[in-house]
C-alpha cells in the first residue's frame, strides 16, 4: 500500500481538496468606506479645475490625460524632433492663450458619447436606405434629379472624405491640449462617416437605378468647371500647415460658404420637391455632425478672442486668416451656381440660398465678436 | 454585411480618395524613409458603417460588467496589493492610447498610400476610445476602492513621478521625431503587435487572480481592437521593406524599438504582475513565463522571424538578451525593489513580500531569495515610521542606482552599466543598446546618411537632478503626495490604514537630504569616477 498524499489525507478527513486550477477568492473588505483615514474620501480628480462646481465625466477622462510642462511635467518632453521641440508645442499656432487648458468641448464628447452617436445615425441611415429598396423609393426619381446626384453629392463625398483624412485627423497631432484635440478627432470621425455613407449610398443607387451612373462622380470632382474651385480649396486647405488656422479656414469659413450652402441651402431645401426623401435623411446626418462641430469651434475661437492677453492679437489674426480665405470659399460657392439649375424642380434660386448662407456666416462671425466684412454687410 | 458586399462598399469607399493637382497635403511631420516603390494595399477592409455599431456593442458589455462589478461589490474581494499597483499603471496607460491617436496623422503624412489612410484614420478613434475608457475605469477604481489616495492625483502623479517618466516614452515614443520610426516601427510592429499581450492580455489574466474582473472586461475590450492596428502596421512595414534604401532604417528601428519596449514595459508589467498579485499557486504562469508565451512565441517566432524572407536582419541578440534579463539577471525583480526602495516618492502604497511570496519566486526564479529576500525582509521591518526612515535612506546593503540616460530605467543590472560622455556630460546607461540608441541612433547621421527627421533624447532625464540636494520631505510636498490631512504620505511600504501610528506622514521625512547621482557623477574627479564605476558594477548589492 502506498503511502497517502496530504491531499487524499486531507480528504479522508473530511477537509475540502483545494483545487489550484483556480486561484480562491478571499474577502478582503476593500471597499470604499470600509475605514477611515486621511483621504478616505478624496474620491475625485484633484489636478484640475472643473468648468463647473464638479467635474463632468467628459472632463474626468479627458483633461490632463496629454502633459503639459506647464501643468506638473516636471522633466519636459524627453523626446524631441530632429529639428525642435517634442510634444505638444504652442508655436504650431500663431494664435495664441494664456490659458488653452481652459477650453471644453461643449459637446463633451467622449468614448460612450462618439460610439452612441454615430451608432444612432449608421442605423437611421440603414433603415432609411432598406425602407427606400423596399419601397422602390428611387423609381420615382426625374433623370435630372438622377443626374444631379450621381454629379453633384458623388463629387461632395470627396471633399468630406478629403476633409476626414488630411484636415481633421491631421489637425488632432497639433492641438496643445487634449480636450482640443479630441474635440477634433471627432468631427474626423464624423466626417469619415459620413464620407462613406455617401458613398454607400453611391453604390446602392448603382444597383437599384440602370440609369445612374455611379462613376461620373470621379469626373465631376476632377475636372467639372463648377466644382474646381472646390477641390481647389480642399486641397488647399490641406496644404495648410497652421493648426488653428486650418480650423478656422476649414470649421468657420469653408463650411459655412461652401459646406452648409450646398448641404442645407441646396439640397435640404430641394431634394424633396424632386421626389427625394432619402437623400435629406443622409446629407441632413452630416448637417447635424456640422451643428455639433461648430458648437466646439465657436466655443474655442470665442475663447481665444476674449483671452485677456492675446484676445486683440488674435482678433487681427482671425481678421487675416477671413480676408485669406473668405475670398477662395466665395470662388468656390459662386462657381457652383450651375448647378441649382440642374434640377428639373427649382424651389430656390441660388441668390436665395447664397443670401441665407451669407446671414447665417455673419451671425458666427459675430458670435465669434469679429469684424463682419464688407461683402457681407448688405 | 456579406463579405461580397463587404468587398464591394470596401472598394466604394476607396474611390473617395483622389490624386490632388493643385496643392498636396502639408507635410508636418517628416521621415527618412521612401516609399516610392511601395505597393498600395490596404489588408483591412474596416467601414465605418460597421465600425461603429460594432464598438457600440463592445462598449455595452464593458459598461454592463461595470454596473455589475458595483452592485455585486467587486471591492469586498479584491486584493489592495494589486489595486495599489493600479494607481501607477492607470496613471500611464491613457497616455500612450491618446499618443497612439496622435501618431495616426504622422502615419498618414508619411506614407504615400490612400488605401491605408482610411484604417489609420480608424484607428485613431480606437485610441481616443482606449484612452477614455482606461480612465473611466481608474475613476471606478478611485469611487469604490477603499484607498482612493493616489487615484486622486493620477495624472498629476504621471506627470512628475520618476516611474511615470519611465512610462512616458511609451507615448512620446509614438509622437516625435522620424514619423515611421515613431507611428509605425516603435509603435505598430512593436508595440502593439509585442508587448500589448504582456499588457492587455497577461495583466488582466492575473487581475482576476485578483479579484478585479473589470480591468479584464476593459482590457480585452481594448485588446480585440488592436488585431487591425497590428495589419495597419504590418502593411507598411511590407511598403517600406519594398525599397532596399529603407533596409538600414528598419533595422535600426527594430533594435530601438524592441529594446526600449522590452527595458520599459518588462519593467512595469513584470513588477505589476507579480508584485501585486497575492495568487501564489505554483501552477500559475510567472512573467517569464508568459513572456515566452506571448513575445517570444507568439510575436518574435511566428512574426519576427519570418521577415527574414524579406532580407530584413532580426534583432535576435537582442530577443535573446531581454530573456535573459528576465530570466538570469533578474530584470524586474530588481525594478520592483527599486520602486520599493523608492516607496517616499511614490503616489502608491506597495505591500511586503511575505514568506509564501518568497517560496513562489524562490520555486519560479531559483536564486531568487539569496539576491533578494534579506532585502524584503529588511524593507517589512522598517514598514512603520518611528524606529527608522525610509528603507533607501538606512544601511541595508542596497546602493541607490544611475539612472539609464536612454530608457531611464536605472541600470539594476550593475555588471552590464555603460558610463560615457555623450554631449559633454558623462551619462549612464543600463545596456550598451540603450547607449547605442543615444549615441548612435537618435542623431541625424546613420552609418553616413543624413537623419534629420530621427527624434533626440530630450527633457531633464535623470528625475533626481531636479531634487538634489533638497529635503525629501520638501519634495513630497512639492509633487503634492500628501494626503488630505495635510502632513500624511499618499505612499506608504505597507496596506495597514486601520492605525494612523503605522502611517508615515511629513514628519518622518524631514531632515533627509535626497541627492542625484548623475549630478554626483559629473562633480567627480576622473579617478574618482573611474573608481566609483568600477565598484558600482561590481556591488553585488545584495542585503545581508
Amino acid at each position: 500500500m502506498t503511502e497517502a498524499t496530504a491531499e487524499e489525507t486531507a480528504e479522508e478527513n473530511g477537509e475540502k481538496k483545494q483545487d489550484d486550477r483556480f486561484p480562491s477568492i478571499h474577502f478582503t473588505d476593500a471597499q470604499a468606506g470600509s475605514l477611515e483615514f486621511p483621504s478616505s474620501k478624496s474620491r475625485s480628480y484633484s489636478y484640475f479645475k472643473p468648468a463647473k462646481l464638479r467635474a463632468t465625466m467628459y472632463e474626468d477622462v479627458t483633461v490632463d490625460v496629454q502633459p503639459d510642462p506647464e501643468r506638473y511635467l516636471s522633466q519636459g518632453w524627453i523626446y524631441g524632433f530632429g529639428d525642435g521641440p517634442g510634444g505638444y508645442p504652442k508655436e504650431w499656432t500663431a494664435a495664441k492663450s494664456e490659458v488653452w487648458h481652459d477650453f471644453r468641448d461643449p459637446n463633451q464628447e467622449w468614448e460612450q458619447t462618439i460610439y452612441r452617436n454615430n451608432a444612432a445615425v449608421v442605423r437611421q441611415v440603414q433603415l432609411c436606405l432598406e425602407n427606400a429598396k423596399r419601397a422602390h423609393a428611387y423609381a420615382g426619381w426625374n433623370s435630372a434629379w438622377t443626374s444631379f446626384v450621381a454629379r453633384n453629392i458623388g463629387a461632395w463625398m470627396h471633399a468630406e472624405n478629403g476633409l476626414a483624412l488630411h484636415v481633421f485627423t491631421a489637425i488632432q497631432r497639433s492641438g496643445p491640449t487634449n480636450m482640443i484635440n479630441t474635440a477634433v478627432a471627432v468631427n474626423a470621425a464624423h466626417k469619415m462617416r459620413f464620407a462613406q455613407d455617401l458613398a454607400l449610398f453611391n453604390l446602392d443607387l448603382s444597383e437599384e437605378l440602370e440609369e445612374f451612373d455611379g462613376e461620373i462622380h470621379k469626373e465631376v470632382w476632377q475636372s467639372s468647371p463648377e466644382w474646381q474651385p472646390t477641390r481647389r480649396l480642399v486641397e488647399e486647405l490641406t496644404a495648410t500647415g497652421d493648426w488653428c488656422e486650418l480650423l478656422f479656414a476649414t470649421n468657420v469659413v469653408f463650411e459655412q460658404l461652401v459646406g452648409a450652402l450646398f448641404r442645407s441651402e441646396l439640397v435640404m431645401q430641394i431634394a424633396a420637391q424632386n421626389g427625394d426623401y432619402i437623400t435629406p435623411t443622409i446629407v441632413g446626418t452630416g448637417e447635424n455632425d456640422y451643428d455639433r462641430d461648430l458648437k466646439y469651434t465657436r466655443s474655442l475661437f470665442r475663447m481665444l478672442v476674449r483671452d485677456e492677453v492675446h484676445g486683440e492679437a488674435n482678433k487681427e489674426l482671425f481678421g487675416q486668416w477671413l480676408a485669406k480665405w473668405m475670398p477662395k470659399a466665395v470662388a468656390a460657392a459662386t462657381a457652383l451656381q450651375p448647378i441649382w439649375s440642374q434640377p428639373a424642380e427649382k424651389p430656390v434660386t441660388f441668390t436665395t440660398s447664397c443670401e441665407l448662407a451669407s446671414q447665417k456666416f455673419s451671425i458666427l462671425l459675430e458670435e465669434l465678436e469679429l469684424e463682419i466684412p464688407k461683402e457681407l454687410q448688405s | 454585411m456579406s463579405r461580397q458586399s463587404l468587398t464591394k462598399a470596401h472598394n466604394k469607399i476607396s474611390e473617395l480618395t483622389w490624386e490632388p493637382t493643385f496643392a498636396t497635403p502639408a507635410t508636418r511631420f517628416g521621415t527618412d524613409y521612401t516609399f516610392e516603390k511601395a505597393p498600395k494595399k490596404d489588408p483591412l477592409k474596416q467601414i465605418m458603417r460597421s465600425y461603429f455599431p460594432m464598438e457600440e456593442e463592445k462598449d455595452n458589455r464593458v459598461y454592463g460588467a461595470m454596473d455589475g462589478a458595483i452592485r455585486g461589490n467587486m471591492f469586498r474581494q479584491v486584493q489592495p496589493r494589486w489595486l495599489e499597483w493600479q494607481k501607477l499603471f492607470l496613471s500611464i496607460i491613457p497616455f500612450p492610447e491618446i499618443s497612439a491617436a496622435r501618431a495616426m496623422p504622422m502615419a498618414i503624412d508619411a506614407v504615400p498610400n490612400p488605401e491605408i489612410h482610411n484604417g489609420l484614420a480608424v484607428q485613431m478613434i480606437d485610441e481616443v476610445r482606449h484612452s477614455t475608457i482606461q480612465m473611466n475605469l481608474k475613476k471606478l477604481y478611485m469611487n469604490h476602492y477603499v484607498d482612493p489616495a493616489g487615484f486622486d492625483i493620477s495624472s498629476k502623479g504621471f506627470a512628475n513621478n520618476y516611474a511615470g517618466t519611465i512610462g512616458r516614452q511609451f507615448g512620446e515614443g509614438f509622437i516625435t521625431g522620424d514619423a515611421i520610426t515613431a507611428a509605425n516601427i516603435y509603435l505598430t510592429v512593436v508595440a502593439e503587435t509585442a508587448f500589448t499581450n504582456t499588457l492587455f492580455v497577461a495583466m488582466p489574466d492575473e487581475a482576476a487572480a485578483n479579484g478585479d474582473y473589470l480591468l479584464p472586461t476593459v482590457f480585452h475590450s481594448v485588446q480585440s481592437d488592436e488585431s487591425r492596428h497590428i495589419s495597419n502596421g504590418y502593411s507598411i512595414l511590407l511598403m517600406a521593406l519594398a525599397d532596399e534604401k529603407n533596409r538600414p532604417l528598419l533595422e535600426r528601428d527594430l533594435r530601438y524599438a524592441w529594446w526600449n519596449n522590452h527595458c520599459v514595459v518588462d519593467a512595469a508589467i513584470g513588477t505589476f504582475i507579480e508584485y501585486g498579485t497575492k495568487d501564489r499557486r505554483k501552477n500559475r504562469e510567472s512573467y517569464a513565463e508568459m513572456w515566452r508565451r506571448w513575445i517570444y512565441d507568439d510575436y518574435y517566432r511566428s512574426y519576427l522571424l519570418p521577415l527574414e524572407k524579406y532580407g530584413l536582419t532580426i534583432p535576435h541578440d537582442l530577443v535573446e538578451e531581454a530573456w535573459n534579463r528576465i530570466t538570469n539577471k533578474f530584470y524586474h525583480h530588481e525594478v520592483a525593489r527599486f520602486f520599493a526602495t523608492g516607496w517616499p516618492v511614490n503616489y502608491w502604497k506597495i505591500d511586503p513580500m511575505t514568506d509564501t511570496d518568497f517560496e513562489w519566486f524562490e520555486e519560479k526564479y531559483p536564486g531568487w531569495y539569496s539576491r533578494f529576500g534579506k532585502w524584503w525582509e529588511n524593507y517589512n521591518r522598517m514598514k512603520y515610521p518611528g524606529r527608522n526612515k525610509p528603507i533607501a535612506f538606512e544601511e541595508v546593503g542596497y546602493e541607490y542606482p544611475h539612472r539609464c540616460w536612454t530608457c531611464m530605467v536605472p541600470a539594476l543590472i550593475r555588471e552590464d552599466m555603460v558610463v560615457e560622455k555623450v554631449d559633454g556630460q558623462w551619462r549612464t546607461y543600463c545596456s550598451e543598446t540603450c547607449y547605442w540608441t543615444d549615441a548612435v541612433a537618435f542623431r541625424d547621421e546613420y552609418e553616413g546618411r543624413p537623419t534629420p527627421n530621427m527624434g533626440r533624447l530630450t527633457g531633464d532625464r535623470e528625475w533626481e537632478t531636479l531634487h538634489h540636494n533638497e529635503d525629501l520631505a520638501d519634495i513630497v510636498e512639492k509633487l503634492g503626495y500628501i494626503r488630505d490631512d495635510g502632513k500624511t504620505l499618499i505612499p506608504q511600504p505597507h496596506l495597514d490604514l486601520d492605525d494612523p501610528a503605522k502611517m508615515w506622514t511629513t514628519d518622518d521625512l524631514r531632515g533627509i537630504t535626497f541627492q542625484s547621482p548623475n549630478v554626483l557623477l559629473n562633480q567627480m574627479s576622473d579617478a574618482e569616477r573611474v573608481a566609483h564605476i568600477a565598484a558600482y558594477r561590481a556591488n553585488k548589492n545584495v542585503s545581508v
